[in-house]
């Protein structure tokens, strides 16, 4: 049971906290893992949630941002006005709960399926794309000078890792092959503007509730390079599901996202976004074929990620809609 | 000669047993599992329904844009590194007619129900 320890820790930095109830794991893998519970407290129970790696998985993998970097950033966010949850406690190892961070838990919703479709969210969809082109302009705002140490990504690094984890699977993809070479064609070159970047703006680290974006979570690969990724994965078809008219997370346009994006004074380069775009969508593929690669090989020898590697070749068509499209 | 049922029969009559008896009895997590190993047995019935006439047409399709002998994998190696090389692109005769044929007959087995595969369909 993990709420002893919680107890424990919450005491620490909570002062008055009476013990903590209704711990439960919500998701994450062996390395990672996200736990609700709440604080009790007598003047009034609070909702957290911890963020941790356990005990014996201390280093991140390769292009994490590292636990203790995500805290950091998403207080900044937080400081900033952004909607982000508040970091309460950041964990030491007295605390004996590995490494990572206990933060305010916020209301709302994060599958898109309910996101698109359900009632309650109908009033929000149509101001989405325009608050998110708003709340991308505010994370790349950010102060460079207060931001933790990030790795720094170009075009051409991104280009050349994913082609890297592409050819380890030794599988043929004529059509990610066309969106490699499509990619150095285009490759745009060093951004004349290098900001912090999310690294995974999109549903599923979006809180969302009837009033539109409440929180921007998980911040594993916030990097230094280019903004205008950010807006360009947010656009990539896989996070549309099933609404594709609709570019930006299956409820908005890139106009309204555009437009939010420069009413906070930021400077938008749309060739910039279409590449990403590409990149987004073909980076989605290879993670499709690189869960397959898991399942085979990995402990993790689950249906799901089997099924995610026949996945894939929806990335394809996409690809073949960005870069040649019939009939029109 | 293997005897009848075929695992087309075989696999369709669990999947439907999986589907009408036992999904309204299951529920949580394993439901989203069962939901998922239902849709994994459709997808094999449809490749074995479809995979061996597309695999066919592929291969006719790749022998003459790449005027070469070999399995469908050589085929399909030899034409990525073509792309790779940029010895052939779009603007070869032939090449976005192969890779969107080829596309369309592996979302016809992966995922059907794909808004952009339903899009296309539709176009042709």
């Amino acid at each position: 049971m993990i709420e002893p320890q919680l107890a424990r820790c919450v005491a620490s930095f909570h002062p008055g906290a009476t013990g903590v109830a209704g711990a439960a794991r919500l998701s994450g893998g062996a390395s990672q893992e996200t736990w609700t519970f709440d604080i009790l407290h007598p003047g009034g129970t609070i909702g957290a949630i911890l963020r941790r790696a356990p005990p014996g998985y201390g280093a991140s993998p390769g292009r994490a941002a590292g636990l203790d970097a995500e805290a950091t950033l998403m207080q900044l966010a937080h400081d900033a006005g952004l909607p982000s949850p508040r970091v309460m406690h950041v964990l030491k190892p007295a605390d004996e709960l590995g490494t990572g961070f206990i933060m305010t838990r916020v209301d709302g919703e994060t599958i898109a399926r309910k996101i698109l479709r359900d009632e309650q969210f109908a009033r929000a969809r149509p101001i989405l794309a325009r608050q998110l082109g708003k709340i991308a302009a505010g994370i790349h705002g950010l102060p460079a000078s207060k931001l933790p140490k990030l790795r720094q990504m170009t075009a051409t690094k991104e280009i050349g890792d994913l082609e890297r984890e592409f050819r380890s699977f030794n599988w043929p993809r004529p059509v990610f092959e066309l969106a490699l070479r499509w990619l150095r064609d285009h490759d745009p070159g060093p951004s004349n503007e290098v900001t912090l970047v999310h690294g995974d703006f999109r549903h599923g680290n979006l809180i969302i509730g009837p009033d539109g974006v409440r929180a921007v979570l998980d911040w594993e690969l916030a990097h230094l390079g280019d903004p205008m990724e950010d807006l360009g994965w947010i656009c990539v078809n896989s996070w549309r599901f099933g609404e594709i008219d609709k570019p930006v997370g299956g409820f908005g346009s890139r106009e309204e996202l555009f437009a939010g994006y420069e009413e906070a004074g930021r400077r938008l380069d749309p060739d910039r976004v279409k590449f990403w775009e590409v990149m987004g969508t073909l980076r989605w593929g290879v993670m499709c074929c690189g869960m397959m690669q898991r399942f085979r090989t990995g402990p993790d020898h689950s249906m799901e990620r089997a099924m995610i590697g026949r996945r894939s070749s929806e990335t394809e068509i996409d690809l073949l809609r960005i870069l040649s499209p019939r009939g029109r | 000669m293997q005897d009848e049922p075929t695992p087309t029969e075989l696999i369709k009559a669990v999947a439907d047993f999986l589907r009408n008896e036992i999904t309204p009895a299951i529920t949580g997590h394993n439901a989203f599992k069962l939901r998922v190993g239902i849709n994994a047995l459709d997808l094999v019935t449809r490749q074995l329904a479809l995979s061996e006439a597309g695999d066919a047409a592929e291969a006719a399709r790749l022998k003459q844009l790449l005027g070469m002998e070999g399995s469908l994998i050589e085929l399909n190696r030899a034409l990525a590194d073509k792309i790779t090389k940029g010895e052939l692109d779009l603007q070869t005769p032939g090449l976005t007619e192969h890779l969107w044929q080829t596309t369309m007959d592996k979302l016809a087995v992966d995922q059907p129900n794909y808004a952009s595969y339903k899009r296309e369909l539709g176009r042709k």
